[in-house]
């Protein structure tokens, strides 16, 4: 037996432990999971009208499609979209100037996060809803020149801008902490070494900080926007007719209540779905260079999956083939 | 004229003393080495020289120039952000920790500064890119990102990307430090092989074979002074000093 060099024994085939108390506890929770749902839904389908059996759930598939609501979801991605720009934007700009050298800028960075973090966005979005009562008109222009535009409040911010105004900058005070978060997360050695090949400051952080950085931000930036998706809804407090204030006035009209919230909660779970799988593509490709192999994308891992449930059992090491199983999931 | 030139360099970091009067020159083909025990101030002079430590007192300059100041009369002046990174182009350094930016492929770490510092054009970089690739053996890396190299490829890279900035001088601080011992020998090939091409290099190492073989002069230091400074093998078989003497017998 000692000249058997790369025989390879059997494959070790041994009688799972059983584990019964996984399934009395999956039964429970699923048991549970079923009656709540049950009881809400039978709730909703129960006919209150005296018009026939489950008109809740008919309501629901009336307005589900309705003009009305698509109005509404365009302008909730409108304002979403727009508000994350600013919070991104403007959130870069307060890291950079939180870590900046000059103390001037570090501390009115630090000023603006500690305000904007520290009220409640409804309260901003009214504060900047009712700015006209104080502020009639807003002027910007160089001192001492003729150069200055005047604009008239009322016209400047409409309950869209108030609303903008109001999630865009306090995001920003969040994305500042985001941002500063993961530029502190790249090694000193990079900056070093970048600064050793003769690049400047805004080249370092440019062409080597911020893209190693965005592997830090990503994630949560991700987790904002989702949670901005939602947030938008108080956008109602200013009268914008996103979303959340369509399926309101509708249920105004209607009384079904219950029903249009089902389809707003319908829509934005649609959304931030789509939001989701976004966020994996994108951090895996700024995740690039981080790891030896590029994580599979779900197509990739469902095609890996009927691969292996095809083939035997498990190829001696030596024997699967070198490289990525999979055309396509190498690098870029 | 020396390529380096220190005069009584001082440099602390708050009270604490690292470089208590640094002499010495570097001249151009030469390879120098630094040893002696961590903490003697070895690699912080190496830093200073490329002015990513300000030193505090004493002159430093490279090519006849000082190093992150601009003298006129008595007065000294700093030199703007602009012109300390123009300088730093213009020398070379390789990290204990290769330092390679991880987010680039090999070829993109090399063109890099090239490109966005020197303003050439995409195609001239990447082609002594390649080159530089070839010549320290790595020439089938170019689309590799550095985390899919070994430890000792990884130095080699760096030590291209150095290169392709066209550096007048090299540093090294410890480049073998951090490496496996079997791939060591890789790393130092490329370097007496850069050694040979006569480039004036300063190298801070704990590689004695290395500082004998390629060395034309040998520093050993200690409590940020230069206790011992001659040619590697007069050093090494026949130091002066007791402690170089008590160094080389821990390390030999």
């Amino acid at each position: 037996m000692a000249d058997a060099v790369g025989v390879r024994p059997e494959a070790i085939k041994a009688v799972p432990v059983r584990h019964p108390g996984r399934w009395v506890a999956a039964v429970v929770v699923l048991a549970i999971a079923v009656y709540i749902l049950y009881t809400i839904g039978t709730a909703i389908g129960n006919d209150r009208t005296g018009l026939g059996p489950h008109t809740g759930w008919l309501v629901v598939e009336k307005f589900l499609f309705n003009g009305l609501i698509f109005r509404g979801i365009l302008l909730t991605l409108e304002l979403t979209a727009l508000a994350m720009l600013v919070g991104v934007v403007l959130g870069a700009i307060l890291a950079v100037m939180r870590l900046s050298p000059n103390p001037v800028m570090s501390w009115v960075s630090w000023l603006y996060i500690w305000f904007f973090r520290g009220t409640p966005v409804l309260v901003q979005i009214f504060f900047w809803f009712n700015i006209n009562l104080v502020l009639k008109s807003i002027d910007i222009g160089i001192p001492f020149t003729s150069l200055w535009l005047h604009g008239n409040t009322n016209k400047l911010i409409p309950p869209f801008m108030a609303a903008l105004l109001g999630l865009g900058l306090n995001e920003a005070a969040y994305m500042a902490e985001i941002v500063r978060a993961g530029i502190i997360s790249v090694e000193h050695g990079q900056t070093e070494a970048a600064q050793a090949l003769g690049m400047d400051r805004g080249l370092v952080m440019r062409r080597i900080v911020l893209p190693q950085a965005m592997r830090v931000i990503i994630p949560p930036t991700g987790n904002e926007t989702i949670s901005m998706l939602k947030t938008t809804s108080l956008a109602f407090g200013a009268g914008v007719t996103e979303l959340f204030t369509r399926q309101q006035q509708i249920a105004t009209a209607t009384y079904d209540v219950l029903e249009l919230l089902i389809v707003a909660s319908i829509w934005y779970l649609v959304m931030t779905s789509i939001l989701t799988v976004g966020q994996y593509y994108i951090e895996r490709h700024f995740g690039r260079g981080a790891t030896r192999q590029l994580p599979p994308t779900p197509l990739q891992r469902f095609r890996r999956m009927l691969f292996t449930f095809h083939a035997g059992p498990p190829a001696p090491p030596e024997l699967v083939p070198a490289g990525p199983a999979v055309p396509g999931s190498e690098h870029r | 004229m020396p390529m380096v030139k220190a005069e009584a360099v001082h440099k602390n970091f708050g009270r604490l003393e690292v470089l208590r009067g640094i002499d010495l020159e570097v001249n151009p083909r030469d390879v120098m080495c630094m040893i002696g025990p961590s903490g003697s101030g070895k690699s912080t002079f190496l830093r200073c020289i490329n002015h990513l430590e300000k030193i505090d007192a004493g002159r430093l300059s490279v090519d006849g120039e000082l190093v992150g100041y601009r003298q006129r009369g008595d007065r000294i002046y700093e030199l703007p952000d602009a012109e300390v990174c123009k300088k730093r182009a213009e020398i070379g350094m390789v990290f204990q920790h290769f330092n390679l930016f991880p987010h680039m492929t090999v070829l993109e770490n090399l063109a890099e500064a090239p490109v966005r510092v020197k303003r050439e054009s995409r195609a001239v970089a990447a082609d002594r890119a390649r080159r530089l690739l070839e010549r320290v053996g790595l020439a089938e890396k170019v689309d590799a990102y550095p985390r899919q190299l070994s430890g000792g490829q990884q130095q080699r890279v760096a030590i291209a990307r150095a290169l392709a900035m066209q550096p007048k001088l090299m540093l090294f601080d410890e480049p073998t430090s951090a490496l496996d011992p079997e791939l060591v020998g890789e790393v130092l090939d490329v370097m007496r092989a850069l050694a040979e091409d006569g480039m004036t290099m300063i190298v801070v190492t704990h590689e004695i074979g290395f500082a004998r073989e390629v060395g034309d002069t040998l520093v050993f230091m200690d409590g940020g002074v230069i206790v011992e400074a001659g040619k590697p093998r007069d050093v090494l078989a026949n130091p002066q000093q007791e402690r170089t003497r008590s160094f080389l017998s821990k390390v030999l």
